[in-house]
């Protein structure tokens, strides 16, 4: 966005909501599954009834280690609270969070630009029910009554918490785009916005450049990195225009609203919110070894950054597209075919481009693709034997029913255009076109396109144009 | 001795706790809270350097559980502990305010 006006500076925090992907719930053995009928994934335990005890999910540690780690957090000895509610969304009245002893704390997240948002802590805790709102417009005033289904109560969360180094929409997007990248990466989250498993929420003050930091507003109902950046941009312009109007900011919780655009007052916070935490009497300490620590350290592959400097490595001169493509080839986790085509002496721009479109564009039919498949099919356009088109057509043949890409080349009837048929063409060509050619001779380039035209129209398409080009210049 | 809570700290809690409580049971609940209080204060005067925070009187570390999924309650019998449903869900009377 352009600069704010009148020197303001906008302050951002963010906090970034995941869900873990484990098998069960937290503190108990419910199963951790999207998409199920409500209220079938319950027990006595996180419907709260009395007398269940809960009992910490050992891998739901090992991702929340993971994911500190990931972020250079340094993990410590951490305890249970209850934060205490009456909502009926959790149906204890209370949330199991950690509160003054997270597991991670005091770690940082670098950003592609070179900057550096320091990360305040990870903790673990439990996520609430849904609640769904009937009557009246949907949303909570006019309900006549709200439905409640417990099946992602219980489900275990890391809250990971910036510190407030964010100072442009931009900037926090990218934030949480790096942060949804290496979640994925440790394998702790599915990163998917848009079915609630990575929920942001965000913290914006403004202040004049070295001023104390101003009155801040949580924006909450961001479910995309769009709505993130558009959401915080509006509430920075909104507090200046309030402040240079003479008004305050008061402290409280906002709503996003997609559709219009703009944030609006969910509550106050003019009384601190009093959850009256105290220690989970149910649960122990979590002190997690030092071998324990070690076996996550030891399971942690490369992160993003690592990856994406993996595969720019494979180009001498990264172009911005290529860049792109490489962001693209990392967020969804092709980079095995790239690499696998540079081991194959592949070239490896054709690779990127073809990973980042054709595989990307198929990635529900990727197991269909094996690296080796992916491989031969760039060499083979590298080498002349298949046109840009025909390989993109040869790999979503590939990805749709597998097999070998040579079998498919020819069952698509791309039969290989040998360099000696070529050859007799193009020669053929020059023969019929001697003005062309020797204003061709001469100097002018754009005739290549010229003979192009002529040989794609010879040979129904089947000759490439790369070769082509070769083809004229060597007869120049 | 002087009670070290107040009766409004006491019926501010019982407001937080939903819980109403008749004049009597103010003054009552401030005196018997205010012991429990002052007891903790007079704990706090020991010195206890070197002595690490007690995080569960157990002294239990660690008890976890493995990620192994374990069956659910009957959908039905959820259901019917409900005092209202609708759709396979819970059913609640209107909600004010949102989720904290």
């Amino acid at each position: 966005m352009a600069p704010l006006p009148n020197g303001w500076e906008m302050v951002v925090g963010l906090e970034v909501h995941t869900e873990l992907k484990t098998a069960t719930k937290l503190f108990c053995g419910c199963a951790n599954a999207f998409g199920a009928a409500p209220n079938t994934q319950v027990c006595p335990v996180c419907l709260g009834l009395p007398g269940s005890l809960p009992v910490l999910n050992e891998h739901a540690v090992d991702l929340a280690m993971a994911i500190g780690m990931a972020l250079h957090c340094t993990i410590a000895p951490s305890t249970f609270h209850r934060k205490n509610y009456f909502y009926p969304d959790m149906p204890k009245d209370y949330q199991i969070s950690q509160y003054d002893l997270p597991i991670n704390s005091g770690g940082y997240l670098d950003l592609p630009d070179g900057s550096r948002v320091s990360i305040e802590r990870a903790h673990m805790e439990e996520d609430t029910g849904k609640t769904t709102h009937l009557g009246g417009s949907g949303r909570i005033h006019g309900a006549d009554r709200s439905l409640v289904d417990y099946n992602r109560s219980g489900v275990p969360l890391v809250e990971i918490v910036s510190g407030p180094d964010i100072r442009t929409p931009e900037q926090a997007r990218a934030y949480a785009s790096e942060l949804r990248g290496i979640l994925i990466a440790t394998g702790a989250s599915d990163g998917r916005m848009e079915e609630g498993s990575m929920r942001i929420d965000a913290n914006v003050s403004v202040r004049r450049p070295d001023a104390p930091f101003g009155t801040r507003c949580e924006i909450k109902n961001l479910n995309s990195l769009r709505s993130l950046q558009r959401a915080i941009e509006y509430e920075a312009l909104r507090q200046i225009e309030l402040i240079e109007d003479g008004g305050t900011v008061r402290q409280e919780t906002r709503h996003w609203d997609e559709v219009a655009g703009e944030t609006s007052t969910m509550r106050t916070k003019e009384e601190a919110e009093d959850y009256r935490y105290f220690l989970e009497p149910d649960l122990v300490e979590l002190a997690p070894d030092a071998a324990w620590q070690q076996r996550i350290r030891e399971q942690l592959g490369p992160m993003p950054a690592a990856r994406r400097a993996a595969l720019s490595a494979l180009l001498s001169h990264p172009q911005p597209a290529q860049l792109d493509a490489i962001e693209v080839v990392v967020d969804l986790e092709l980079d095995e075919y790239v690499h696998a085509a540079a081991a194959a002496q592949a070239d490896v721009a054709i690779a990127l481009a073809r990973a980042a479109n054709e595989v990307a564009g198929n990635l529900e039919s990727r197991s269909n693709l094996t690296t080796d498949a992916f491989s031969a099919t760039v060499l083979m356009e590298q080498r002349g034997e298949l046109s840009a088109t025909q390989a993109k057509t040869v790999l979503g043949d590939v990805l749709a029913s597998g097999g070998d890409p040579a079998a498919a080349a020819a069952a698509r009837g791309f039969e290989q255009m040998s360099s000696d048929s070529l050859s007799s063409t193009v020669a053929g060509l020059i023969d019929a076109n001697p003005d062309e050619w020797q204003r061709y001779r001469d100097g002018d380039d754009k005739l290549a396109q010229f003979f192009i035209g002529l040989v794609m129209k010879a040979t129904k398409g089947q000759a490439n144009g790369k070769s082509v080009i070769a083809e004229l210049q060597a007869r120049r | 001795m002087s009670n070290v809570l107040r009766r409004e700290d006491v019926a501010k809690v019982a407001t937080l706790a939903r819980l109403t409580l008749s004049d009597e049971e103010l003054d009552l609940y401030t005196e018997q809270l205010s012991k429990v209080l002052q007891h903790a204060q007079d704990m706090n005067q020991l010195d206890l350097t070197g002595v690490a925070p007690t995080a569960h009187p157990f002294g239990l570390k660690n008890v976890v559980r493995a990620d192994v999924v374990t069956p659910s309650l009957d959908h039905d019998a959820v259901m019917a502990m409900a005092p209202d449903a609708e759709d396979g869900r819970f059913a609640v009377p209107r909600i004010v305010g949102e989720a904290p």
